[in-house]
């Protein structure tokens, strides 16, 4: 693998400015720098050297993802790495959850990595953003400054950290962008031929007979890209090197975990898709047919058909018997409604057919998912497919490697 | 807060709320799913004053010229009254219990029901009312409705500038409506594009509406009721709840000029802190803010995307989400502007709610009948826009929204646009407006205000014989001044605020209280006195050579322009010396050269000296206006003078009173009596070379975009190549910036010392503007040529506007038919390059596109949003401005 992704370094040009201090911030320059010129290859920019155990982080505006690069031979280190390095793996490995809300998905470990000619795997540990001091602190009691000058950084986190960071844990945060970094994810797809990783539903219309097929990804330009994080960015991309945001909206994961935790006093987005599961919003919502007895022909809208999200809660007595499965519900299907809505007139309004959905939102969320395949086939006659990632894992792998790769290239470019 | 109650103030309908239900003829319905309009037309009864020419013996007068007497009238009035869904019964029951007695009830027995509740109450319908229910589609109901008051009411449709002065722009009567995006917010959102009357679609919609914002927000808050939640999210701050780009970023995401106010993620900090205790709970009032923020912002996006995709630059906003809501209206705006960049145009409605309404009763009627007549809002019977800030507390704001009115007067005879404007399109009646210009406000917001006193004694003493006349005239002080106040409040709540507006107000709420020609006598005394004095006046001018004759027909139209009785320094002179006649007004007027004098430039025309090769004018239209003196003895004069000259002369009066202005039916009997003392009047009208005909207008100002419909055949057929324009409220009130194809005279005395000196002269300063239509073309040439720099030299403004406004100081320079008027022209004409193939339209239309300019530029600068501004314009993730490179 290692061996494919250096191929792309011929044409990186970081080391030709021969840029020495990799405290200053040069570094955020010559690689925004970098990815503007639009080039692809570059995260791929490994070379030899030393490894080290590295971090990277995409420090969103809920979820903060970190990757953590534990080398399995830690002989090669100093004896006050080698100390770090231990004391990273009893704290990690001794546990999959960390205080209340860290966790590491040990389903998504990879094993037999091999980074910059080192073996080692790669751990995946999230935890929520407003839990970030706390994780300053634990860098900081545990020197993690001692291992690398910096930690690879994306998501906005990465400008709000930055100083704390710095002042701290004295460790600069290494800023990608983040967009950047998840286009590439996706070519890393395409790039490496991963065809089980992409799916789109079949008969999306007809509840018994939809069902997940693969969908090859091989040169899928131009398409439309629609992360929902937090919040939702639209990107249009038409090759390796061209792509650009489009749209956004701030209605995205975090509108629906936001209002279902003030409607229902549920805490984690996992609680909240297990409400929506067992809810109905048809309590909640006003329907075509609430209003017109039936179908609007005229315009070819079905009864059944959403006229107004949480129209029906307009009456007292109906918000007295609302149940919090079905307020759960209603949020996640008007959330989900509006974010295909929009991204079907950007796929419009760009002329592009396919629809690639990603994002920590449709995690565990295969009502979404089902929703978008619906809406995007109902809507457009047919000429949209909504594609969807595996586990979503793939992604965020390729984000990591790219994080972990370009972290490298920067650490060691350096000597 | 806790004392106020919403919508509970209208549980028993009232005939304050549905006006003259008793004369009700045709009815309509549209049921929506939380609001319920009722849209009927109603006879309307009342006093008319009517002139006859046979003497009446008993007349008090000696030999009366004329009779006047008061005669019943009746005229055609839609109302449209709006109120919550579920108080549908007991408003049925009021209808029903008061229209027992009307045998014209329902004049087919049928009637129009639209909306989503058609369905669901057709049986209460019937069954209450006795009737046939018609089930009419909602959607052309909409665009029916809403083409209806696009095209009738001419401060529909306004534009919504927070920081903008005013805030609220109103887009005047629009000929070319189509096509636009129609944005319909109920309980859901339906958008449509309209092409032309007939020719619509339903583009797409959203679930996200009005009653996800009242259903959501009643679930988070413990409002009940959607006034309830507006009000909270008016005082709320969506930042504790909305996650902004700071809150992940730290601070502005500078690279790509994204603030650090802009929203990433609705509601996303409501869950961050959901386990964390320490966080208080989030109070209503953010919440509601929020959730108002969120909603009317993905309607903005979504209605950009759709007017995008459909090529389509102007989005109306129908529905009753919006309420005149100021901070929804901003959000909206903003979002649109911001993904267009200020390409596409949001626009808001006035009666936003009642386009479904209006469109039903429309359907009832016969086929046409919307377009024979002409139709003109009844400012003493409609509500105003809310005005959030005052009127959140009062009790008068809830009844407002939940019974919500307006009132459209059917005229009985179609208005049509002055062919003899140079853009009919561009063309603004009113010279300042009072929405813009604050110092002109106060002025005259005060001035009616004290006014409106002078306007109830004259109103008791015009029906001596009336037992309730007192009583009548005191309800229209308690009205007006009422009206004045909420005025200062919200200048814009009932579209542009103008002089003209504040006056035609005023004379419409006298006709509410069955006052309609006040100052009939006095006309009548005057008219009889002038008459008098006719024949020596035309001796002594016919004794004069044509140069000087010239000068004293000039000065005798002016001096006649004195006796206005709309004036209150005036009225004191003439209330104080019953003896004041036309050498006593001669001499109070200023000397020359007076503060606009063209006099010198229309005598060359005149006696075509100089060289002047033109032939006299083929035919003059002139808008005559007071009685008595001014229409006897300086207007008939200056009559004949034209008519000796070959020139056909059409003399235009109102077709209803307003203050002591002649109206058409006196006119008529006063050129006869004319005519009878001087020969040439009476060959004149024998050889109809002389017209009298009325104008359509019932104002003392004059909207050239809608008069008599035949007198804008017969300028036409005459060839009509001069324009005069007589007194204040018509040629400086407004039309003083208006533009001609032919040549225009526009002559007025200022009698009202605050506007004299604000251009800078004095009471009794004169106007005498003559604006030839060549000094307009030949600007066009130079305008091609001129650099911007020579623009901005010529530009400069003179001492004289120094102490007026900007538009003010356009009005001062351009105040001469010298170069400096062509230049001011020409400065004004390409002040806005993308329109300069329309340079020939005239400073009303270069007005207009300057101001949109400035508009462009207010909601573009990323600065005008104030920290409290937010919009959604990005998401958690790093979000980058689109990219050049495709």
């Amino acid at each position: 693998m290692d061996q494919k992704l250096s191929n792309g370094h011929a044409n990186d040009p970081p080391s030709s400015n021969g840029h020495q201090d990799s405290s200053q911030p040069v570094q955020e320059d010559n690689t925004l720098g970098k990815m503007r010129k639009g080039s692809p290859d570059s995260f791929c920019d490994l070379r030899g050297g030393p490894s080290m155990p590295l971090f990277g982080m995409d420090i969103g505006g809920t979820l903060t993802k970190l990757v953590y690069f534990e080398p399995d031979n830690i002989d090669d280190f100093d004896q006050a790495e080698q100390q770090t390095l231990r004391t990273i793996h009893r704290y990690l490995m001794g546990s999959t959850a960390y205080g209340t809300t860290g966790i590491r998905d040990v389903h998504l470990e990879m094993k037999e990595q091999n980074i910059c000619g080192r073996q080692g795997r790669i751990h995946f540990i999230r935890f929520p953003t407003s839990q970030m001091p706390a994780f300053i602190d634990l860098a900081k009691y545990r020197k993690f400054s001692g291992l690398a000058s910096g930690i690879c950084a994306t998501g906005g986190g990465a400008y709000m950290f930055e100083d704390v960071f710095e002042s701290e844990v004295h460790l600069q945060l290494h800023k990608y962008d983040e967009l950047d970094s998840l286009v590439k994810g996706i070519h890393y797809i395409d790039r490496y031929n991963l065809n089980s990783e992409c799916y789109y539903f079949c008969n999306p219309l007809d509840p018994s007979s939809c069902e997940k097929m693969p969908f090859n990804f091989q040169d899928p330009y131009p398409y439309l890209v629609v992360n929902i994080g937090s919040g939702v960015s639209i990107l249009s991309v038409r090759s390796k090197s061209q792509y650009s945001r489009v749209s956004g909206t701030s209605l995205g994961g975090g509108t629906f975990l936001g209002l279902c935790c003030l409607l229902t006093g549920c805490e984690t987005f996992e609680e909240a898709i297990e409400l929506a599961s067992r809810g109905d919003s048809e309590n909640i919502d006003k329907l075509v047919k609430d209003i017109y007895g039936g179908d609007y022909n005229k315009f070819g809208l079905k009864g059944d058909a959403v006229a107004s999200s949480f129209g029906q809660m307009m009456s007292k007595e109906k918000r007295k018997s609302a149940k919090k499965e079905d307020l759960a519900r209603a949020t996640l299907v008007t959330l989900t409604n509006n974010i295909g809505s929009i991204a079907r007139m950007c796929a419009k309004t760009e002329k592009i057919e396919r629809v690639v959905f990603v994002g920590n939102f449709l995690r565990v969320n295969t009502i979404s998912m089902k929703l978008l395949a619906f809406a995007m086939e109902y809507w457009s006659n047919g000429s949209l497919k909504a594609l969807f990632l595996e586990h979503e894992v793939c992604i965020r792998i390729a984000i990591c490697k790219i994080l972990l790769s370009q972290c490298l290239d920067f650490r060691f470019v350096d000597p | 807060m806790a004392h106020k109650s919403y919508a509970r103030s209208i549980d028993l309908p009232t005939e304050q709320v549905f006006h003259n239900i008793r004369n009700a003829r045709r009815f309509a319905i549209d049921i929506g799913g939380s609001l319920a309009k009722v849209a009927y037309s109603s006879v309307v009864k009342r006093k008319s004053t009517m002139v006859f020419d046979e003497p009446d013996v008993e007349g008090v007068c000696g030999s009366p010229i004329y009779n006047v007497s008061e005669m019943d009238q009746e005229a055609v009035r839609l109302h449209f009254v709006k109120f919550e869904t579920k108080y549908i019964e007991s408003c049925l029951d009021f209808i029903k219990a008061n229209l027992i007695k009307s045998k014209e009830f329902v004049h087919d027995k049928v009637i129009k029901v639209t909306g989503g509740g058609a369905y669901k109450y057709t049986d209460l319908i019937q069954s209450k009312l006795g009737v046939t229910v018609d089930k009419v589609d909602e959607i052309a109901c909409l665009i029916e409705g809403c083409n209806f008051l696009l095209k009738h009411i001419p401060d529909e449709a306004f534009c919504y500038m927070r920081h903008g002065n005013p805030e609220y722009k109103f887009q005047g009567v629009d000929s070319d409506i189509f096509p636009y995006l129609l944005v319909n917010i109920g309980s859901g959102v339906s958008l449509c594009k309209v092409e032309s009357e007939s020719k619509f679609e339903r583009i797409g919609g959203t679930s996200m509406g009005g009653g996800t914002f009242w259903g959501l927000g009643s679930l988070l808050t413990s409002a009940k009721e959607f006034d309830e939640l507006l009000d909270l999210a008016e005082r709320g701050d969506h930042k504790p709840l909305d996650m902004l780009v700071k809150d992940i970023y730290g601070g502005n995401y500078g690279e790509i000029g994204l603030g650090a106010d802009v929203i990433a993620s609705s509601f996303g900090k409501a869950a961050r802190c959901a386990r964390d205790t320490s966080v208080p709970d989030f109070n209503k009032e953010d919440i509601a803010r929020s959730l108002l923020l969120c909603i009317s912002n993905d309607i903005g996006q979504i209605a950009y995307l759709q007017a995008r995709l459909h090529g389509v630059k102007k989005i109306y906003f129908g529905g009753f989400f919006i309420r005149g809501h100021p901070f929804t209206m901003h959000t909206m705006t903003f979002a649109i502007n911001y993904w267009s960049k200020g390409d596409i145009q949001p626009l808001f409605l006035r009666h936003e709610g009642y386009l479904c309404a209006i469109g039903a009763f429309l359907k009832g009627m016969k086929d046409g009948d919307a377009e024979h007549y002409s139709w003109g809002e009844n400012l003493a019977g409609s509500s105003g826009l809310a005005s959030p800030q005052h009127s959140a507390a009062s009790f008068d704001y809830h009844m407002r929204n939940n019974f919500s009115l307006l009132e459209i007067n059917r005229l009985e005879r179609s208005l049509l646009p002055c062919p003899l404007l140079r853009d009919i399109i561009g063309y603004f009646p009113d010279t300042v407006d009072l929405t813009q210009d604050g110092d002109a406000r106060d002025y005259w917001l005060d001035c009616f205000y004290k006014n409106a006193v002078k306007t109830r004694d004259l109103a008791i003493n015009s029906q001596p014989t009336s037992p309730d006349a007192t009583e009548r005239a005191n309800d229209f002080l308690k009205k007006y001044r009422s009206r004045l106040k909420s005025l200062e409040q919200n200048p814009c709540a009932f579209g542009h605020l103008t002089v003209r507006n504040l006056l035609d107000t005023s004379a419409s709420m006298l006709e509410e209280c069955l006052f309609t020609d006040i100052f009939s006598q006095q006309k009548q005394l005057e008219n009889e006195a002038a008459l008098h004095q006719l024949s020596d006046r035309l001796a002594y001018l016919d004794g004069l050579p044509l140069s000087e004759r010239l000068l004293q027909l000039a000065i005798g139209l002016l001096a006649g322009n004195v006796f206005d009785w709309g004036a209150l320094e005036v009225c004191r002179i003439l209330e104080q010396s019953k003896s004041f006649g036309l050498e006593d007004a001669q001499a109070k007027l200023q000397k020359r050269p007076w503060l606009f004098d063209d006099f010198d430039a229309w005598r060359n025309r005149m006696t075509q000296s100089k060289g002047s090769q033109k032939p006299p004018y083929k035919c003059a239209v002139i808008f005559c206006d007071n009685s008595g003196v001014d229409i006897i003895l300086g207007v008939f004069p200056f009559v004949r003078q034209l008519l000796s000259m070959g020139t056909t002369v059409i003399l235009c009066a109102n077709s209803a009173p307003s203050l002591n202005d002649v109206v058409f039916v006196e006119l008529q009997l006063l050129a006869k009596h004319a005519s009878d003392i001087c020969p040439v009047l009476r060959s004149a009208l024998a050889e109809r070379r002389l017209l009298v005909m009325e104008s359509g207008q019932t104002s003392p100002c004059l909207d050239l975009r809608l008069i008599d419909g035949h007198l804008v055949r017969t300028m036409t057929e005459q060839g009509a190549d001069l324009v005069v324009i007589e007194g204040m409220g018509r040629a400086i009130h407004t039309n003083m910036e208006a533009t001609f194809n032919c040549d225009a005279l526009k002559v007025a005395v200022i009698k009202n010392k605050w506007l004299a000196q604000r251009f800078g002269g004095d009471m009794f300063a004169v106007m005498f503007r003559f604006e030839q239509s060549q000094d307009h073309r030949l600007p066009q040439t130079v305008a091609a040529t001129a650099t911007a720099q020579e623009l901005t030299a010529s530009l400069l403004p003179s001492p004289l506007s120094s102490a007026c406004s900007s538009r003010s100081s356009s009005l001062a320079s351009s105040r001469s038919t010298s170069p400096v008027s062509s230049l001011s022209y020409l400065g004004s004409a390409t002040s806005d390059s993308r329109k300069s193939q329309t340079s020939d339209s005239g400073s009303g239309r270069s007005k207009k596109t300057s101001r949109q300019t400035c508009d462009d530029e207010d909601e573009q600068s990323p600065t005008a949003s104030s920290a409290n501004i937010p919009i959604t314009a990005s998401s958690a993730n790093i979000p980058i401005t689109p990219r050049g490179s495709r």
